[in-house]
């Protein structure tokens, strides 16, 4: 590894000071499942790492304010997948969360760094499209919501700007009745990347949400009702790599949508 | 940078570059060579420890990261000359061929024992999916896995 300054500031004033001195070279440093990867294999060469993890009021908890859950970035996929909270309301989450690499990737790995790596192929991101998702952001000059339908810009493009660091992830709690599901399909059972990820939600009027990830340049939300499924899956864009064709993805994401579906219907019914 | 941490119960202060891994870290700066390196990219779970309870990848970890925390390696294990009941479950079901793994493997499987100490079958396999092992010996090291937590319960 090629080596940086590190520096594990204890406030956000040190955060956004650090950000701004070392810009454009520094990288956020929270559980560094995908950055360790990358600054090993030379793919980032930052002069400086900032480690947020001990910064004064980040946050590992998982809170319900005002009709929303608030997941603070510092919440990792094992700390997810146990809150009755999230097990509750956020089925889907928790079945994309438990199939985030391995246990050791899962104690580490945060929500927040998932989506800020913004890989087409995150678990994480179509269950957190489905449920509508909104990230906080804070940076010197304040803060500011973005939802995530538009954090994604594309392959490790996010609409962070210089100096912005995500705080927490919020999940409004459904208020009407919903079933919701996660499934994806991978070349082999366990530790392996999505080929592709799908997740669903359906209301009692029929009314479908879904998103797709390894599909598109970004994970990809859709809206349609359970007889347009079809029409809905239409609209990725998959292309054809080591881990599937674009032709196998694309026939798959029918199937995956169609077995979501049927998953949510059961639980719309429960 | 000086770094101080606590690994296997003893106090540690160093002085260590901020872009050595914890297993670097353990490996070639403490002499813990326990612990193994092989994919160093968080896929085989050979460079597997406990830090601060909970069992992660050290080759994903820096070293500067885990200052004031607590860290398990294999040497820890041991405690006054007698060998953890999972290093003697290891050994009394045969699990251990050419033994690169074992280390990981133990330590995964301590965490996953420790989180849930009567774990079936699919939980054995769940709680060891990231850990490779190249001489194939799984199923050996799932009745070893049984075996221990059998042994704890009683
Ligand atoms: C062996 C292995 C298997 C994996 N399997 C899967 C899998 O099955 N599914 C899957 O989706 N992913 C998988 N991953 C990828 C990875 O574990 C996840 O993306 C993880 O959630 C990243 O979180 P982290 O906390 O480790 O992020 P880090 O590595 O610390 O950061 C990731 C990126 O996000 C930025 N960042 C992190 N936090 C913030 C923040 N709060 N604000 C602004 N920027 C931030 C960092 O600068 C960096 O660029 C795997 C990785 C490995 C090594
Ligand atoms: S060496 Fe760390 S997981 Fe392979
Ligand atoms: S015993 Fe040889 S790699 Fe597992």
């Amino acid at each position: 590894m090629q080596p940086f300054a590190y520096f594990r500031p204890e406030s956000r004033g040190e955060v956004f000071a650090a950000l701004r001195e070392f810009a454009p070279d520094v990288r956020i440093l929270a559980g560094g499942t995908d950055l360790m990867v990358r600054l090993r294999s030379g793919r980032f060469r930052p002069n400086a790492v900032v480690d947020v993890k001990r910064v004064s009021g980040w946050s590992s908890q998982i809170v319900e304010t005002e009709g929303v859950l608030r997941v603070g970035a510092g919440v990792t996929m094992t700390d997810l997948v146990s809150a009755p909270s999230v097990q509750q309301h956020f089925p889907a989450l928790v079945e994309a969360a438990s199939v985030v690499g391995s246990v050791q990737i899962r104690n580490r790995a945060t929500l927040a760094g998932n989506i800020c790596n913004a890989s087409p192929a995150a678990d994480t991101a179509p269950p957190l499209l489905v449920y509508g998702a909104v990230v906080n952001v804070a940076s010197r000059a304040g803060e500011r919501q973005i939802p995530l339908s538009e954090f994604f810009l594309g392959p490790g493009r996010t609409a962070l700007a210089a100096g912005e660091l995500v705080e927490s992830i919020d999940l409004p709690i459904p208020v009407e009745a919903a079933g919701s599901a996660f499934q994806r399909i991978t070349r082999r059972r366990g530790v392996d990347l999505a080929t592709a990820n799908l997740s669903c939600s359906v209301n009692r009027a029929g009314e479908v949400r879904m998103a797709f990830g390894a599909a598109a340049p970004i994970p990809l939300l859709v809206t349609g009702t359970a007889a347009s499924l079809e029409e809905m899956t239409a609209q990725a864009r998959p292309i054809s790599d080591v881990r599937g064709g674009a032709a196998y993805r694309q026939a798959m994401l029918l199937v995956m949508a169609r077995r979501a579906l049927e998953v949510s219907l059961g639980r719309l019914r429960q | 940078m000086n770094l101080r941490l606590t690994i296997n119960g003893k106090e540690v202060a160093r002085e260590v570059a901020a872009h050595h891994t914890l297993l670097e870290f353990l490996r070639d700066d403490v002499g813990l060579t326990g612990t193994k390196e092989c994919c160093a990219e968080g896929e085989c779970g050979a460079c597997t420890v406990l830090l601060d309870g909970k069992a992660v990848n050290s080759c994903l970890v820096l070293a500067v990261e885990t200052e004031g925390s607590a860290v398990t390696t294999i040497e820890g294990l041991e405690k006054d000359g007698q060998l953890d009941p999972l290093q003697q479950a290891f050994i009394d079901k045969g699990a251990v061929q050419c033994g690169f793994c074992i280390p990981g493997m133990i330590l995964a499987a301590k965490y996953l024992l420790q989180e849930n100490s009567n774990p079936t079958d699919a939980e054995i396999k769940q709680g060891l999916a990231g850990n490779l092992c190249r001489c194939a010996g799984y199923s050996r090291i799932i009745d070893a896995v049984r075996e221990a937590g059998r042994a704890a319960r009683q």
